[in-house]
């Protein structure tokens, strides 16, 4: 794993990260057997190095645009695990006010563009977030994230054209999980890295190991800052594997089992986790308290979301305009 | 027997891919995973991977390739995995598709099946009903059945016409509705509208989910002696004015009801024609209940509130009879 120079207490946080994504997102998912979520369940479970690991890369004010399997860059840009479950539970306090669900949330004052269901959509509004940091003049960046089948769409094609001619300050982000629902990499397209898409457009593509969170870590560094001394967008592709359905109502048995059991060997919290503790930064004392934390954590927020209120009735036609 | 809605658009589909080796379907998830929902399950095994064609994902390229098709005479069928994302095609539908004959008297037979529609918690890009933005279209036909029999004669239909066809299935009505269907060809013309409950006090001028609310608001105003006349267009492009003409002279009393937003929605529109062509005949103003001018909403309190019902109905058609 590319360590760079990230310190002890940076690759503990990266650590957290990791493990309170797939926590809150299993928590969601026993919620959502239980009949206590309101609609469908993304998870990203097996794919969490891809966010967290690009997230760290980037500095406080730099911009995020999330696709769905990217909970743990939104947690570490700042949006809290109370306000992702009462977006679930379709609650007065997620950051929509229940007027829309699940993954389809943001705050663009803590740097997250608001996911919306239109894969590829967010990538030309990235896009112009980028431009927006160029004609200011601000040393800021956007990570725009997006699924192998998001890779399909023109808006994907045009937005990639567009920031490498205007050279903007991006940094393109693929979870290739393999799967976009039930479509396999090779009926999505005709090549084997979504990576190899960045040359026709003229960006450098990189190709990394998306279940190493370092490596993940150090490719969007190195094209973030690339980005920021202005010399414009990169393609990153991390290879992963989403190891769960579509959707929680999918059981994804067009899946070979066999490719599930490849990958589970390289689950990437298991591979970090190993690394810290080779590295002695993690022992069997902080592994407990760092559980301790999150399970605390994410039942408080549990808690939280269930005690919230449902938006009124009456408040159905209020913000549809700004005033 | 009795069949639900989804399983007479299967049996529509099915016997008309095997009556006409020119019918192929295309879309996303629909061979393998037999669509996200189970509208095509089994068609691959049946009818093979050339007419049963998984694509990426990309929704312009899958209707203008179907353009190309139909335009080379053949007769493709394209699913939209959801009403809403038909955005991502709309250029190919309303400049390539609509136009074509108008400016080359080339027809363009195709079908895009659009499942569309609230009531299933789905929020702001799930939920939508689409067809107004396609209603101000010149070229295309537009057709929203209620019944398991219009849905399974409606599509036959669709199918077998020389004309680019959005078919609106209702993903409410998929499971929540059961009736009888013919065997083999019991074709249901488009543009012919039906009355679907004969009455004599006010003139509910529906279709698609709104058809079944609004029989219940007419069994909920019986005892007041109020008596619903319902008339489903079933085709809401070309409309069938002679029906709802028929309707309204009878009656005297007119109202318009859909699950789209009223604001630019198709009730607009036919409350000015029956302004301009049943002026005569009407005793009282011409009302619509529809969904207010709001994006479709996720949680459920919001959701009740946006969404038309028996209720709702029942309130604006007693006041209209007591007019
Ligand atoms: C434009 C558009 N078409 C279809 C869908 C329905 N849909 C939601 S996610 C998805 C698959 C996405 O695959 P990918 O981009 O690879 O991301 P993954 O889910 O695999 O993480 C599909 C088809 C959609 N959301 N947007």
């Amino acid at each position: 794993m590319p360590a760079d120079n990230v310190t002890p207490i940076e690759l503990l946080k990266i650590y957290y990260y990791l493990k309170l994504t797939r926590g809150l997102e299993q928590r969601v998912s026993t919620l959502y057997r239980q009949g206590r979520i309101v609609g469908g369940v993304y998870i990203s479970a097996g794919e969490e190095a891809i966010a967290v690991g690009s997230a760290a890369a980037l500095e406080a004010d730099d911009v995020i645009a999330p696709s769905h399997r990217d909970l743990g860059a939104n947690l570490m840009k700042g949006i809290t695990p109370k306000e992702y479950l009462a977006q679930y539970l379709g609650k007065q306090t997620g950051l929509t006010r229940g007027r829309d669900g699940n993954v389809h949330y943001g705050d663009i004052t803590r740097g997250v563009i608001g996911f919306i269901s239109p894969m590829a959509d967010l990538l030309p509004v990235a896009a112009g977030v980028g431009l927006a940091f160029k004609l200011r003049r601000e040393r800021r960046v956007v990570a725009a994230f997006f699924g192998d089948g998001a890779s399909s769409r023109g808006d994907f094609h045009e937005a990639l054209n567009l920031a490498a001619v205007m050279k903007l300050p991006l940094v393109f982000i693929c979870h290739n999980n393999q799967y976009a629902y039930s479509t396999p990499l090779e009926r999505q397209m005709a090549i084997e890295h979504v990576a190899d898409r960045a040359k026709a457009y003229g960006m450098p593509g990189v190709t990394v190991d998306g279940n190493d969170v370092l490596a993940v870590r150090s490719a969007v560094a190195e094209a973030a800052s690339r980005a920021r001394q202005g010399g414009g967008p990169t393609l990153v592709e991390g290879k992963t594997m989403r190891m769960r359905g579509h959707a929680e109502h999918d059981d994804a048995s067009y899946v070979p089992a066999w490719m599930l059991e490849e990958w589970r060997k390289l689950d990437p919290i298991d591979r970090f986790g190993a690394y810290l503790r080779e590295r002695q930064i993690l022992d069997d004392a902080i592994a407990r308290e760092i559980d301790d934390r999150l399970s605390k954590e994410i039942e408080e927020a549990v808690a939280f979301a269930e005690a919230s209120p449902f938006p009124e009735g009456k408040d159905l036609l209020e913000g549809v305009y700004a005033s | 027997m009795e069949i639900t809605y989804l399983e007479a658009i299967r049996q529509a589909l099915w016997e008309e891919m095997d009556r006409d080796d020119q019918v192929f379907m295309l879309g996303q998830d629909i061979g393998v995973y037999g669509g996200a929902f189970k509208v095509t399950k089994g068609f691959l095994e049946k009818f093979g991977p050339e007419r049963v064609i998984d694509t990426p994902l990309s929704e312009s390229a899958i209707v203008g390739a179907a353009i190309g098709a139909a335009l080379m005479g053949m007769r493709p069928v394209v699913e939209m995995q959801f009403a809403d994302f038909i955005s991502c095609a709309f250029d190919q539908v309303v400049n390539m598709a609509a136009k074509q004959h108008y400016r080359l008297g080339e027809p363009v037979p195709l079908v895009i099946r659009a499942p569309y529609g609230g009531g299933i918690h789905a929020g702001p890009y799930h939920s939508q009903s689409p067809e107004a933005w396609f209603f101000h279209v010149a070229g295309l036909k537009l057709v929203a059945p209620s019944t398991p029999r219009d849905a399974k004669g409606l599509l036959k239909a669709a199918i077998r016409d020389p004309n680019p066809v959005i078919y609106f299935e209702h993903k409410y009505l998929y499971r929540h509705i059961k009736g009888e269907v013919a065997d083999g060809d019991d074709l249901v013309p488009i543009g012919k509208a039906e009355v679907k409950r004969p009455g004599s006090s006010v003139s509910v001028i529906t279709y698609g989910a709104m058809v079944q609310q609004s029989l219940g608001a007419a069994e909920k105003l019986m005892p007041e002696g109020i008596d619903l006349e319902v008339v489903d267009l079933r085709t809401l492009q070309p409309l069938d004015m002679t029906t709802i003409l028929a309707s309204v002279e009878k009656t005297g009393r007119a109202m318009v009801v859909h699950e789209a937003p009223k604001t630019g929605g198709i009730g607009g529109d036919i409350a000015a024609r029956l302004a301009e062509e049943a002026f005569h005949y009407l005793d009282a103003p011409i009302l619509r209940v529809a969904a207010p001018h709001t994006p479709f909403p996720f949680s459920p309190v919001l959701e009740a509130s946006y969404l038309p019902n028996a209720d709702k109905i029942a309130l604006k058609a007693r006041e209209l009879a007591n007019f």
